[in-house]
């Protein structure tokens, strides 16, 4: 007997995939209330909006990265390719006085054209991604300093700059939510690549790519094309970053960068994406992403010194891989 | 005869799968144990759990008649049950010696290993096997019968008395076959009960003492090999009677020519190969293992760089250098490798069939139509009977041949001109070749220019309608369908390359 059983069952990793992204929900909402019981000054709307705007920038650099580390790659330049895209922003609007919108371009572009050029160090140099991307870091930083002449640049002259990050559309229209722009920015670039991700023919080479790259060479795909796309398209998000960064802080700060390519990483794994490539979701990344804000401004809160806000997310980090790990074990 | 083990009533569920239902099992000393059935009938799950992969759901284990449980395969090592199987899984970069005392490695003061130890240890075991094997070689460089060998030897370092071999003979040339045979009767002689898998009928009564045939996870027989007809077991195994069939040959003299290969070249490994292949031909390539089909395969594919030679496809010259100009002037190419180089084996059915297809199936955004795969990977996974619970089920939850027919699904989908099947059947149980060799005499009657890469001779001669003969990175010659076993080894051992003017 040859026929099929063709009864649609949820398929095992949906269920999983659910269950991991649930998991990481549970501990964000356990978090907020945990706190929100040990201070009354947690759950406050000034706080929680504090809160969200502290894991913008880190929230928008996680999801770039989230592509990157679905391939099976990883990116370390990310932290200072930000800080390299916001000088350019700089360079456009205040040095050369360009209108805003070629500033926010500018940054975009540089940073598409940054991550094409790690990708292309992987994907046709075939240097490994852990060392380009190491390169690049240090490039971008080095390069970042150069340009300004290690002083900052200031946007002063640029009307509306500060409100792309600090303004707040929604607030304007429903002002008991003032939901700040660089909030509304991450979740807007979470959605678009969460689309890209599942709706589309970069989304779905992204995880093909990650789970195996032979294969998908041998299905007749230009691998080393989309791999490189994959990488500006990771890139120009941090070039979103970028602007956003300097819009919140109204300046271009060379020195800045180098450390938050960690964090953005841990948010990715807190989220539950594999590092060994091949599966993860962009939702979790944000999960993860306000999990990691969250436990800093708590603890803030709470007045627990900085020293120990480090060590927690630390352990944050372990016990999330171990939590999908056990997961996993009991699936198999 | 004493029994060594008996399995009862083991039941088994994974999710949307009814895997084992309450199947019985038993397993005599000093005999081999042939467990046959197609695809995704349940036999690797059901070693898997006696060898403590999987905890049953139900039933009971009994070894020398007392009832066990199997917690962990560490447990099943310590109870004397080996398994290899069906994926080799050595560590490629560790020596012979190192692969086999993983984790049980001899000691020297202050814990430095004693590595001389461990090479005298490896070299006794293969000794005790009449194999000749150098402890320190690195697994990497080994061929797959060599890698077995060091699987068996180290099922035997534990001290075995049950051996599980799954599907042992699926990528061995006849030569490596007989060898594993040898040591499997001198295991059998020394007392060692062995529970053979396999898809192919003729090693049943090379090998095999008593035979159990499972069908869709259930237990359907156990029957004595010597006395029950291969064609009886097919019958147990497909629920119903499978028909002979032969190659037919079409008239291709007025049809066009679809490839033609010139002079193609690539290091010692495939050394100046020409032919040409026509429109609704079965181009059946034979040879011994090692004879350069694949790579030949890998170089029209453009999948590894060619010194010289030239690809003409429909007339004109093609530049092809990589899979992708492959696949865009018409060329598809199954791997004899599924799981290294066919599936993404964490993405699901769906996903894998359209890998070489998304173009097709998405708009200018590069949106992806998933409504019509969904339809398109249905239709495929109902006309190849590919044993899933939903298009959405991953590929690496599926059994070892419904994997292949996902991959044959992929290349069909892509449409293809020209298609390259390397090893098609491999792992494949008998119902499902038959109907993958139908399928593809149905591709070639309707144009599809066709080769077929096989180690199986009686595969190479029910499908070719000519066969080509390498040896040693050369073609040594053509043949007509339908010629004898005789000539094709004949062709496949002759070392020196055939003349220009016989060329087809
Ligand atoms: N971990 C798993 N999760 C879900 N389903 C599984 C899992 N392992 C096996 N299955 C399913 O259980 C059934 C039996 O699989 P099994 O691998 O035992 O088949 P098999 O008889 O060894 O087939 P083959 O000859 O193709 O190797 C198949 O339908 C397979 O898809
Ligand atoms: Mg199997």
């Amino acid at each position: 007997m040859t026929t099929t059983t063709a009864k649609p069952v949820p398929a095992a990793r949906k269920g999983g995939g659910a269950q991991q992204k649930l998991l990481a929900f549970a501990s964000l909402i356990v978090l907020v209330i945990g706190f929100s019981l040990a201070s009354p000054n947690f759950f406050q709307v000034a706080n929680i909006m504090a809160i969200l705007q502290a894991t913008s920038v880190n929230g928008v650099l996680a999801v770039g990265v989230t592509l990157i580390i679905i391939t099976g790659g990883i990116d370390l330049s990310i932290g200072t390719l930000m800080t390299f895209c916001s000088v350019m922003a700089g360079v456009v609007l205040t040095w050369w006085g360009m209108p805003l919108v070629l500033g926010v371009a500018a940054a975009i572009a540089t940073g598409a054209l940054c991550g094409l050029i790690s990708g292309t160090f992987v994907a046709r140099m075939k240097i490994p991604p852990f060392i380009a991307t190491l390169g690049m870091m240090l490039m971008l930083k080095g390069l970042s300093l150069i340009v300004t002449g290690t002083k900052p640049i200031y946007f002063n002259s640029t009307p509306g700059f500060t409100t792309i990050a600090q303004g707040s559309l929604i607030g304007a229209v429903i002002p008991e939510f003032p939901v700040p722009n660089g909030v509304l920015i991450l979740f807007l670039v979470a959605g678009a690549a969460a689309w890209v991700l599942s709706r589309t023919v970069l989304g779905r080479y992204t995880f093909a790519l990650g789970s195996n790259e032979e294969a998908v060479r041998l299905s007749g795909v230009n691998t080393a094309a989309w791999k490189m796309a994959i990488y500006a398209l990771s890139g120009a998000i941090c070039g979103i970053a970028g602007v956003l960064i300097a819009s919140r802080i109204n300046s271009a700060q060379p020195a800045l960068g180098l450390g938050y390519e960690l964090e953005a990483i841990a948010a990715v794994v807190i989220g539950g994406t594999s590092l060994a490539g091949g599966r993860g979701t962009i939702l979790g990344t944000l999960i993860g992403a306000l999990i990691m804000s969250v436990l800093t401004n708590g603890l803030r809160v709470l007045s627990v010194a900085p020293e120990w806000q480090t060590v927690v997310t630390g352990a944050i980090i372990i016990v999330a891989v171990y939590a999908d790990q056990l997961r996993r074990g009991r699936a198999a | 005869m004493s029994e060594l083990v008996r399995m009862e009533g083991i039941d088994m569920r994974f999710p949307g799968v009814h895997a084992l239902k309450a199947v019985n099992f038993d397993l005599r000393k000093a005999e081999v144990h042939a467990l046959m059935g197609e695809n995704g009938a349940g036999k690797s799950t059901l070693m898997k759990v006696l060898s403590g992969v999987y905890q049953p759901g139900a039933g009971r284990i009994l070894i020398d008649g007392t009832e066990v449980t199997v917690p962990g395969p560490r447990a099943a090592q310590d109870l004397g049950i080996g398994i290899i199987h069906q994926e080799l899984a050595l560590m490629k970069d560790l020596t012979v010696a190192q692969n086999i005392f993983i984790g049980r490695e001899p000691r020297k003061s202050f814990g430095r290993l004693d590595e001389a130890r461990l090479n005298a240890a490896a070299a006794a075991l293969f000794a005790s096997m009449n194999v000749t094997m150098d402890p320190r070689a690195p697994v990497e460089g080994l061929t797959i019968a060599r890698q077995q060998m060091v699987e068996i030897a180290k099922a035997l370092s534990h001290r075995s008395r049950v051996l599980v071999m799954d599907e042992p003979t699926a990528a061995l040339n006849d030569a490596e076959i007989a060898e594993l045979f040898r040591i499997i009767r001198q295991l059998r002689s020394e007392g060692v009960g062995i529970v053979y898998i396999s898809h192919k009928m003729d090693e049943i009564k090379r090998i095999a003492d008593r035979v159990t045939v499972m069908r869709d996870g259930a237990w359907v027989g156990t029957v004595e090999a010597a006395d029950t007809p291969i064609a009886r077991i097919i019958a147990m195994m497909v629920g119903r009677e499978l028909t002979d069939e032969t190659v037919q040959i079409p008239d291709l003299s007025v049809a066009e020519t679809a490839l033609e290969v010139r002079h193609l070249g690539r290091g010692r490994a495939v050394r100046d190969v020409s032919f040409s292949l026509k429109k609704g031909e079965i181009l059946g390539f034979a040879g011994l293992m090692g004879a350069g089909r694949t790579e030949l395969a890998r170089l029209i594919f453009g999948a590894d760089p060619r010194d010289g030679g030239e690809i003409i496809v429909h007339g004109q010259h093609r530049q092809i250098s990589s899979p992708e100009q492959a696949v865009r002037a018409g060329i598809g190419y199954l791997s004899e490798d599924r799981k290294q180089f066919g599936l993404a084996l964490g993405m699901d059915v769906r996903a894998n069939i359209a890998l070489a297809s998304l173009p097709r199936y998405s708009d200018m955004l590069g949106r992806i139509d998933e409504g019509k795969l969904g339809e398109i990977a249905r239709d495929y996974i109902a006309r190849l009977a590919i044993r899933t619970p939903s298009d959405a089920q991953e590929v690496r939850l599926l059994s070892g041949g419904n994997q292949q027919k996902v991959v044959i699904a992929k290349w069909l989908l892509r449409d293809c001109d020209i298609l390259i099947f390397d090893e098609p059947t491999r792992g494949i149980d008998v119902g499902a070749k038959a109907e993958i060799h139908r399928l593809l005499e149905s591709l070639a009657a309707d144009g599809k220019a066709i080769i077929v890469i096989s180690s199986e001779l009686p595969e190479v001669l029910r499908l070719s309608h000519r066969i080509a003969v390498m040896c040693e990175g050369r073609l040594t010659g053509f043949l007509p369908g339908g010629a004898s076993q005789e000539e094709i080894m004949a062709l496949a051992t002759k070392r020196d390359s055939m003349g220009e003017g016989e060329a087809a």
